[in-house]
């Protein structure tokens, strides 16, 4: 009886529910779920990363019915779950190098398809590959594109903070400007990362023309858990990439970590949205739209922009940005992009922000 | 010790040695709030806990949890002026939910489907005799029957049900609901003796060797005011037109009446004398704002075109009408006379001015306290100055509405059998407020347009409706979803969802969640993200 009667009230944005068909709730809610990365792993007190991989991989050891190798980059995520001897994954999973996991990745899908023949099994099992931005935008970029080129079937996530994290917080091709790194001091006319630069890896991903390729947050597990189970029913090249806010790093709060990344959709600073062969088919749209400004004043790397000392300008042109996202994206309204949209460098280059 | 390979000394292990819990220097804990409907209700109701449980359309449950507190949902789902939603959370994001239409259903559905009060396990072998078959005195003989007592009713009338019967008017309170939830008592093994005045209580105490008294009797005086009166004008007091009219089903008392008083019964007189054809006007010497009685009602009297003159009393009545002065509100909001008078024609005039307490029986107990017109009883366990002897509803100092009597019965019940087992009954203390500041709200706002006027119209039948509808099923079961569970958990899975460290252990439907402390850093993610304010975030101790 209670599937029948509509459910809209208490907690229909919460991550499970006791009122829900279990079907309809998070994989998250459910007191089965594999906890691919367990307890006891080292990253810090309110870790982005750590739950992003929970919720990717833990969809995906399901929707694969555990047949799932991963390979993961250098980075805070490997770092954290592998100190030596112990290791947090409950699943296969290796190590490469800095640069390399797409490769890697490539390499253990053919292992995988060449073992399964040998032994005769019909079961052939998926390979994950996955890193952070550093690993991913920068310096994996030449074997992740070469990955798309050859549509490999390997589903790469890139788990986005925007920074080298585990370095000591130096920037990264997807650090957003004006933010503050250690690499990009506050300092000149325009303090923070600079206004132009970095790379829009999910817009390239979708121009190698492979079958899948999504964002999301930490902040809409149930959002996620769609993407990955979406893309493991592709077979090819897919790249998700997921914004995991890192509270050292970003200088926010270790409870604040869901919380920022919600707030990175309402604002529109953080596009959410998922595209099939190249092209967008659905956008997460805005529910509750926020200033920028709620975005960046919990956060201790845009503290230059909210305090008495702020530049009001440089407020006013990272909202301008979240307005074209909202607009190009179309993230409050009924439908979908019909175009691919510009990079957002685009826009600042020709100062049009 | 397995083969290594080269360079690898140490054998492989899982990150569950590393117990994290070591980083903390905050802990998550579970607090327990008391939502502001649950603080609100006078009959003491687990309001939230029971739409928990209607919620999930276990109405059986929820009903019982409901009758824990109160046994009289069908009616309470009617008369109650539920307070409680005024103070819901719920208010600050769209509307407050309905929960009295909740209750009306869950008492309706129990009738329905004849649900029974469980008998008490044991008999104590106590004696208690009730005075008054009201709410309070039935509110008391219910508890004291489920703690395993013997429990005596004696009432004078000639039914049950006090003022639910001969005050409040049959449009509000259907008589069979009330029949029905009084047996359900009696079908407990409570006794109930009709017809029988008391006159003196401590000596039927002794005859009928009765461990306790509770004292029901209420408030059954009518005030009266002096007014010059001429020959041909009545004046009624207002019990005795609700009396009248609850037991013979109407009254000869003329077509133009002033109802004279501001409070529930001048409303409730108005609106009775509307159903028989009269045309009654309220005439009360203050404004609306000051006015007590319950704003819906009052509306509802203004529906039904009841005419109010305000700011006027009665200066005197005579064969040609009435004589009203116009009054005016000084600075302390006091009414001062003016002076000025109007002639109001009137066949009758019916004083609705507040009740008084019998106190003619009560002085016959040597030692009882009175103060103004009430008893004095112990704030926590209702006993009168007399030991033995308690006293609840409206007889004693508080609200004289019926969820209040109820509530006070079940005290002076807990007093009771606190005192027959030599002990005295403390009222806990409560749990600290659940505020909306502390909530979280984005994960609520979600009824869809289309939904939201479902809703009000399903509220206004139910509230404006001279024939009052219940709620459908599929309507109370939305509208009990729409509780926020201020300040204790409803199970969504938040806390277990957005742990980085999966320290939050589910542990399956209904038992909730525990904290690992084991690999708990802290970080505080899950109090964050928690909808209800459930967990709050404590120093460590060092």
């Amino acid at each position: 009886m209670l599937d029948e009667v509509k459910f809209y009230q208490t907690g229909s944005k919460t991550i499970g529910n006791r009122l829900l068909n279990p079907s309809m709730r998070a994989e998250q809610a459910s007191i089965d779920r594999h906890n691919t990365l367990t307890s006891g792993h080292r990253a810090c007190q309110g870790c982005g990363e750590a739950l992003g991989a929970r919720y990717a991989l833990d969809t995906a050891m399901r929707v694969t019915n555990n047949q799932i190798l991963v390979c993961n980059a250098t980075g805070c995520l490997e770092v954290f779950s592998t100190p030596y001897p112990e290791s947090a994954w409950r699943l296969p999973w290796i190590h490469s190098l800095f640069g390399n996991a797409a490769a890697v990745g490539t390499g253990l899908a053919a292992a995988a398809r060449v073992r399964a023949k040998k032994t005769g099994s019909n079961v052939v099992p998926r390979v994950i590959a996955q890193g952070g931005d550093g690993g991913t935008t920068d310096i994996g970029f030449g074997p992740l594109s070469g990955m798309f080129e050859r549509n490999d079937d390997v589903l790469y996530i890139c788990y986005d903070n925007g920074a080298y994290m585990n370095t000591g917080v130096q920037r990264s091709s997807a650090t957003p400007p004006a933010a503050r790194t250690a690499t990009t001091q506050l300092v000149g006319a325009e303090p923070g990362a600079e206004w132009g630069k970095g790379k829009d890896v999910p817009l390239i991903a979708m121009a190698h023309g492979i079958p899948y390729v999504a964002t999301a947050t930490v902040a809409d597990p149930k959002d996620l858990e769609y993407k990955i189970e979406k893309a493991m029913s592709y077979h090819g090249s897919r790249y998700i990439q997921i914004l995991v806010p890192c509270p050292l790093g970003w200088g926010c709060a270790s409870n604040t970590t869901v919380t920022v990344a919600r707030l990175a959709c309402e604002t529109g600073f953080y596009p959410v949205y998922e595209a099939e062969y190249g092209k967008i088919t659905s956008v997460r749209k805005i529910r509750q739209k926020q200033p920028v400004e709620n975005y960046l004043k919990i956060q201790r790397r845009y503290a230059h922009l909210t305090g008495k000392k702020a530049d009001p300008k440089i407020l006013a042109r990272l909202q301008a940005m979240c307005d074209q996202n909202i607009k190009q994206y179309g993230l409050m309204s009924d439908d979908v992009p019909e175009t691919v949209p510009t990079a957002i460098q685009a826009f600042e280059r020709e100062s049009n922000i | 010790m397995m083969e290594k390979p080269f360079a690898t000394t140490l054998d492989p292990q899982s990150s569950l040695e590393n117990h994290t819990g070591s980083w903390r220097t905050l802990r998550p804990v579970n607090v327990f709030k008391l939502p502001p409907c649950n603080k609100q209700c006078p009959a003491g109701e687990n309001i939230q806990q029971w739409l928990y449980y209607a919620g999930e359309g276990d109405y059986e449950q929820a009903w019982r949890v409901l009758t824990e507190d109160n046994p009289f949902p069908a009616c309470m789902g009617r008369v109650c002026y539920h307070t409680c939603e005024g103070k819901c959370n719920r208010g600050f994001l769209d509307e407050t939910v309905g929960i009295n239409s909740v209750e009306r259903f869950l008492g309706d559905y129990a009738l329905e489907h004849n649900l029974a009060f469980k008998k008490p396990v044991r008999e104590t072998g106590k004696k208690v005799l009730i005075v008054g078959a009201g709410p309070a005195g039935l509110s008391a003989a219910y508890h004291l029957r489920r703690f395993g007592h013997t429990v005596h009713v004696v009432e004078q009338a000639k039914e049950g049900g006090g003022m639910m019967r001969y005050g409040i008017p049959v449009y509000r309170l259907p008589r069979n609901i009330l029949d029905a939830e009084i047996k359900r008592l009696t079908d407990m093994g409570i006794t109930i003796e009709y017809e029988h005045r008391v006159e003196d209580v401590m000596k039927e105490k002794e005859d009928g060797k009765y461990d306790a008294v509770i004292l029901g009797i209420g408030a059954g005086i009518s005030q009266n005011v002096n007014i010059p009166e001429g020959d041909t004008n009545h004046v009624l007091n207002a019990l005795k037109v609700l009396g009248d009219i609850a037991t013979n089903g109407d009254i000869e008392i003329g077509r133009r009446v002033a109802v004279y008083g501001g409070g529930n019964t001048a409303v409730d007189v108005a609106r009775s004398l509307r159903r028989l054809g009269a045309e009654p006007i309220i005439v009360y010497r203050r404004n609306r704002d000051k006015m007590p009685a319950n704003e819906e009602e009052m509306d509802g009297a203004i529906e039904e075109g009841i005419q109010v003159k305000w700011l006027s009393t009665i200066s005197q009545a005579s064969k040609d009408g009435l004589k009203i002065e116009k009054m005016a509100l000084d600075e302390n909001g006091k009414p001062q006379p003016t002076g000025e008078f109007e002639d109001m024609p009137a066949d009758a005039v019916v004083l609705a001015i507040g009740q008084n307490v019998e106190l003619d029986i009560l002085k016959k107990i040597e030692g009882l306290q009175t103060e103004w017109d009430a008893v004095t009883v112990d704030k926590d366990d209702m006993m009168t100055s007399v030991n033995g002897i308690f006293a609840a509803g409206d007889m004693v100092p508080g609200d004289r509405t019926v969820t209040a009597a109820i509530g006070m019965g079940k005290h002076a019940a807990r007093g009771v059998n606190a005192f027959l087992k030599g002990t005295k009954y403390i009222r806990r203390e409560k749990h600290p407020d659940a505020r909306f500041e502390d909530m979280h709200p984005y994960y609520y706002t979600d009824a869809p347009k289309t939904v939201r006027p479902q809703i009000e119209l399903a509220r206004r039948t139910q509230t404006f409706d001279e024939v009052q509808h219940g709620l459908t099923e599929e309507n109370a079961i939305f509208e009990a979803r729409r509780c926020l569970s201020c300040g204790n958990c409803m199970e969504c899975d938040n806390c277990y969802g957005v742990c980085p460290d999966n320290a939050v252990i589910k542990l399956g439907p209904g038992k909730g969640y525990e904290f690992n402390y084991d690999y708990c850093k802290g970080c505080g993610v899950c109090a964050q993200e928690c909808p209800c304010g459930h967990i709050d975030m404590v120093p460590e101790k060092i």
